[in-house]
């Protein structure tokens, strides 16, 4: 770090933050502005942010030796920025009309989505531990964030033990790593791995083992996944939203980047692990599910489910399987948030989170049904939508790094997955209603559903464009490994 | 030309949204664009029927015409220069599949007139299943393939669940949403099998496409082979209404409404044997002859039992749903012969049941409708109140139990030919036996509920609607033009059939 540090790299992230103050002030100043309009203005600053972001296509630079500054990067600030934007836009209505100061709710998400960009920057394990503390405390005060819900302040108590208890283990894995390996530098860990590894003491091992935990703590992996039913449960509905798609992409982002350039060369001994448990997070999460009748843990459990798709990426390992992975998570984040509107507008309405209580929506708000239907049967992987397309190249490249057992057991959780899917769909169509008066419109929530049903759909027909724009960015993390002199790890056939 | 393929599967999916478009107080509306669309498609149909026999040349050693190859995701990690590829093109196989799709959706829509709850939305899932078959039928493209294949299962829960009706059985009941239910869930758990053999046979062949013109051409392991075609086998089977999975079949066609009913049993279950053919037979050769006989004892059994289980039935609605599972059991032993005449025969049949099933199913709802009873043993002298009704039924009933100059004839013998010839005697003795027991269900019922001397509960019974006559008088036109001149099927067929590898003389 001699070189003077190239703060300009940074301005995202700075954008956000001082936004964010400014929201706050906004709302101390200005409250004829009015809590509604005070998220479109949030909003207004994770676009600006997701913006700004775009002036480093196709660069790759580092900030210091903290932070690379690549098309991975910028893929994951515009698409964290893209899912910021879309809860505050989510978030105007509820929050005007349930929650207290909704300034500093504004501010959270924008400095969770921060520590999300954070993530997916570092360059080293330090940095990308403070980002996720900081992403982390973000979401455990939103998460209490109903004061005067018993629910809600249970959630966040759990939520934040707990996390503090994985954030413990996760920095003392680092600890271990740095003093097996010598450096906190991805690439440097790298290096020293894929050398001679027959002097490596076996902490460097219980180290990996406890950042895998730590990890699967943030993405909801079993058997690290206990808060997250009750956590979702209990947080506003947005805040689900947040930490279901915003959390669990930032989680995998620095999962990704970290063992692909870090303990790529180890593989073989974490490998199977991972693959254990992809599959427990994949049985645990849909054989729940099945048992849910509040649509927040449903879909609590399916995002677990979904984390188990998401880990086969990671056991999987590849520059092929990465991409998949990635594709997958922009996907299953469009459609999830897309799910998520459907929720929080029928919440907005009648205050109503029970699956019977959906009976007759078909009848009362037949766009929301139908948007919910498409979010639904995107989940469960039909084709069309997105979930379909996405979920067979994930498994296509599991299966061409002789996972194809992995990839069978999750094409069979993915069907198991389609039947409580179907049990919202029937309450929606075959219930009937108690009430025969139609909702009014919410033009602004439609909008939104109907740009993430867009995107569902272009994701579902043809996802080349996005492809694409993975691609280049997971060049960046496999690449890298190229040029540093290590062995060639390109495409691992 | 090839631009009319895209058509069958464009013209369904765009029309889903029109009829979305279209405000719910103007049912009408939404039933003359579905008839138009409807036209339109068959009118399609016919014409790549028709011309697909005088375009020779192109398609060397695959019989595909019309071929369309678009790039959809190329060069893309284990994706190579062909990668996916959207490819469409259809052969002497597809060609009447296509046909039957398209008198299917025509029949439909005028059978389905009378729907009066949530009348677009009913159209919308029904196109959206119309072009899933469609894109089953003219993909060529691995990935395409299963795409359009779960296409054409994604509205049938709906479709059932909604617009469907429970059955009551004195101490026991079936109702529309079990039916739905268990449709759905057998099929898409069928289709998790072929997910994994999909997976399993791009890795193996090592060609980094989905092209399956490409995919026939690679030399695959034997072994491999061997243990991937079970899962083709009984995935695609499940569809097809194999035995022992065919019991979503019976339930599902009973709970759907008559036009659901009819393009499900008409041309849906099709998707399962024209998979095995497509997929199984076509790219795992070695595979198919290694699990021929087992295929074999599956359709035999199949056939017999679906034909006593007809037998034993007094539900109209019912002894239908279980002939279907019989006659498929026919396709499957056509299948399994692995012989030129008996595939022949099994591609035959599959149009055959196709017509002849959707032509009971529209004959079954049309009584239904009016006396809202299925049994048959409540019934007597329909005939003498509902004299066309009864006619179209009669034929119906006579093809299906394989009376010469109907369409069921010429398939069946085709099968059992081939079946005999390929050395499977007893199975083609048990077929014929199946078949006669088709005669006796079929008849009695006949018998039962339409001849005889008139029940007066029934006096005022009306013949069935315009709509419905005007399918029944289609359908029958495909039953009698396969009947008595199947010679234009059999040279369209015969010539793909040929170049099947694994497929002897």
């Amino acid at each position: 770090m001699t070189a003077s540090l190239e703060w300009g790299l940074l301005a995202p992230e700075f954008l956000l933050a001082g936004w964010a103050a400014f929201i706050i002030l906004i709302e101390l100043f200005w409250g004829g502005l009015g809590k509604e309009r005070l998220g479109w203005l949030a909003a207004l600053g994770a676009v600006a942010a997701g913006g700004l972001s775009l002036i480093w296509v196709d660069d790759a630079t580092q900030f210091g030796e903290l932070a690379d500054i690549n098309d991975y990067t910028t893929l994951f600030r515009v698409f964290f920025c893209g899912i910021g934007a879309t809860i505050c836009v989510l978030s105007a209505r509820y929050v005007s009309d349930r929650l207290l100061h909704p300034g500093e709710y504004y501010a959270l998400i924008l400095l969770a989505v921060v520590g999300a960009n954070g993530m997916a920057a570092a360059h080293e394990l330090l940095t990308a531990y403070i980002s996720l503390e900081l992403l982390s405390f973000s979401l455990y005060v939103l998460t209490a964030y109903a004061k005067f819900d018993l629910r809600s302040n249970e959630a966040g108590l759990k939520y934040m033990l707990l996390g503090a208890f994985s954030s413990a283990f996760f920095l003392y894995g680092i600890g271990l790593i740095y003093g097996a390996t010598g450096s906190t530098q991805y690439a440097e860990i790298g290096e020293v791995l894929s050398g001679d590894t027959s002097d490596i003491e076996w902490g460097m091992y219980l180290g990996l083992a406890m950042m895998i935990g730590g990890l699967g703590f943030k993405v909801a992996a079993v058997p690290f996944h206990m808060y997250t039913p009750d956590a979702y449960e209990g947080a506003p509905i947005p805040i689900t939203a947040l930490i279901s798609s915003l959390s669990k992409a930032a989680g995998f982002a620095f999962f990704l980047k970290l063992f692909a350039v870090a303990f790529l060369p180890l593989i073989d001994d974490w490998r199977y692990f991972i693959a254990g448990l992809s599959v427990a997070t994949m049985a645990v999460g849909n054989l729940v599910a099945i048992q849910q009748r509040n649509i927040k843990r449903l879909l609590a459990y399916s995002s677990i489910g979904q984390v188990g798709y998401l880990l086969l990426g990671i056991a999987a390992l590849s520059q092929d399987a990465a991409s998949a992975l990635v594709l997958h998570m922009i996907g299953y984040a469009v459609t999830n948030l897309a799910a998520f509107t459907c929720v929080i507008l029928y919440y907005n309405w009648t205050g109503k989170e029970e699956i019977e209580e959906y009976k007759g929506l078909a009848d009362r708000a037949p766009y929301l049904a139908l948007g919910l239907t498409i979010a639904l049967f995107s989940l469960a992987g039909m084709p069309l939508f997105a979930g379909f397309t996405t979920k067979f190249i994930l498994f296509q490249a599991a299966a061409e790094q002789d996972l194809l057992w992995l990839a069978g057991v999750a094409a069979f959780f993915s069907f198991v997955s389609l039947y409580y899917y179907l049990i919202v769909i029937r309450e929606m169509y075959l219930g009937e209603p108690e009430e025969k008066t139609r909702f009014p419109t919410p033009w602004l929530g439609y909008t939104a559903l109907t740009a993430l049903i867009a995107g569902v759909f272009l994701m579902g027909l043809y996802p080349k464009p996005v492809f694409d724009i993975v691609e280049d960015g997971t060049n960046t993390i496999f690449v890298s490994e190229e040029l540093d002199g290590g062995e060639d790890l390109v495409g691992v056939p | 030309m090839e631009y009319v393929l895209l058509a069958l599967i464009l013209i369904p999916l765009g029309v889903c949204p029109l009829f979305m478009l279209i405000p719910s107080r103007y049912p009408q509306l939404s039933r003359y664009l579905a008839a138009l669309a409807g036209g339109a498609l068959f009118a399609l149909s016919l014409l790549v029927f028709i011309v697909y026999q005088f375009d020779a040349g192109a398609g060397l050693g695959t019989g595909l015409r019309y071929e369309l190859q678009w790039d959809w995701l190329e060069n893309i990690g284990f994706l190579g220069e062909n990668g996916i590829t959207f490819y469409l093109g259809v052969d002497g196989i597809g060609a009447p599949l296509v046909l039957l799709n398209g008198v299917a959706i025509f029949a439909a829509v005028f059978v389905s007139w009378n729907i009066t709850h949530r009348t677009k939305d009913f159209f919308v899932l029904l196109f959206l299943l119309v072009s899933g078959v469609y894109g089953v039928f003219i993909s060529q493209d691995l990935f395409f393939f299963f795409f359009w294949y779960e296409v054409a299962v994604l509205p049938m829960y709906l479709l059932i669940a909604v617009w469907g009706a429970s059955s009551q059985f004195g101490t026991f009941s079936r109702t529309k949403e079990y039916g739905a239910m268990k449709l759905t869930l057998m099929l898409v758990g069928g289709s998790v099998l072929i997910f994994i053999g999909i997976f399993a046979l791009f890795v193996e062949a090592g060609a980094g496409t989905f092209d399956m013109v490409v995919l026939r051409e690679q030399a695959l392991d034997e072994d491999f082979q061997k243990w991937v075609f079970p899962l083709f086998m009984v995935g695609f089977g499940v569809l097809a209404g194999m035995w022992p999975l065919h019991t979503w079949s019976p339930d599902g066609h009973v709970a759907a409404p008559t036009g659901v009913s009819m393009l499900h049993a008409g041309v849906l279950m099709k998707l399962g044997a024209f998979g095995i053919l497509r997929v199984g037979m076509t790219l795992l050769p070695e595979g198919a002859e290694f699990w021929a006989p087992v295929l074999m004892v599956l359709g035999v059994t199949g056939a017999v039992y679906g034909s006593v289980s007809a037998l034993a039935q007094t539900d109209l609605k019912y002894m239908v749903g279980y002939s279907s599972v019989s006659h498929m059991g026919f396709v499957l032993m056509g299948l399994a012969s692995m012989t030129q005449i008996g595939v022949n025969g099994a591609v035959l049949q599959m149009f055959a049941h196709g017509v002849m099933t959707a032509l009971m199913f529209t004959n079954v709802g049309a009584i239904y409708d009016q006396a809202h009873v299925r049994d048959m043993t409540q019934f007597g002298g329909i005939a003498k109140r509902m004299p066309r009704h009864s006619a179209f039924f009669a034929i119906a009933g006579l093809s299906s139990l394989g009376l010469p100059g109907l369409a069921g004839f010429v398939a069946e013998f085709h099968i059992f030919v081939g079946v005999f010839r390929a050395g499977y005697w007893w199975a083609g003795g048990l077929g014929i036996l199946s078949a006669a027991i088709t005669a006796t269900y079929v008849l009695r019922m006949l018998s039962r509920a339409y001849f005889g001397p008139l029940n007066e509960k029934w006096a005022d019974l009306k013949e069935m609607r315009l709509g419905e006559q005007f399918a029944a008088v289609l359908l029958i036109a495909m039953i009698l033009f396969m009947g008595l001149w199947p010679a234009p099927f059999i040279d369209r067929i015969s010539d793909t059939v040929e170049m099947i590898p694994g497929i002897t003389g």
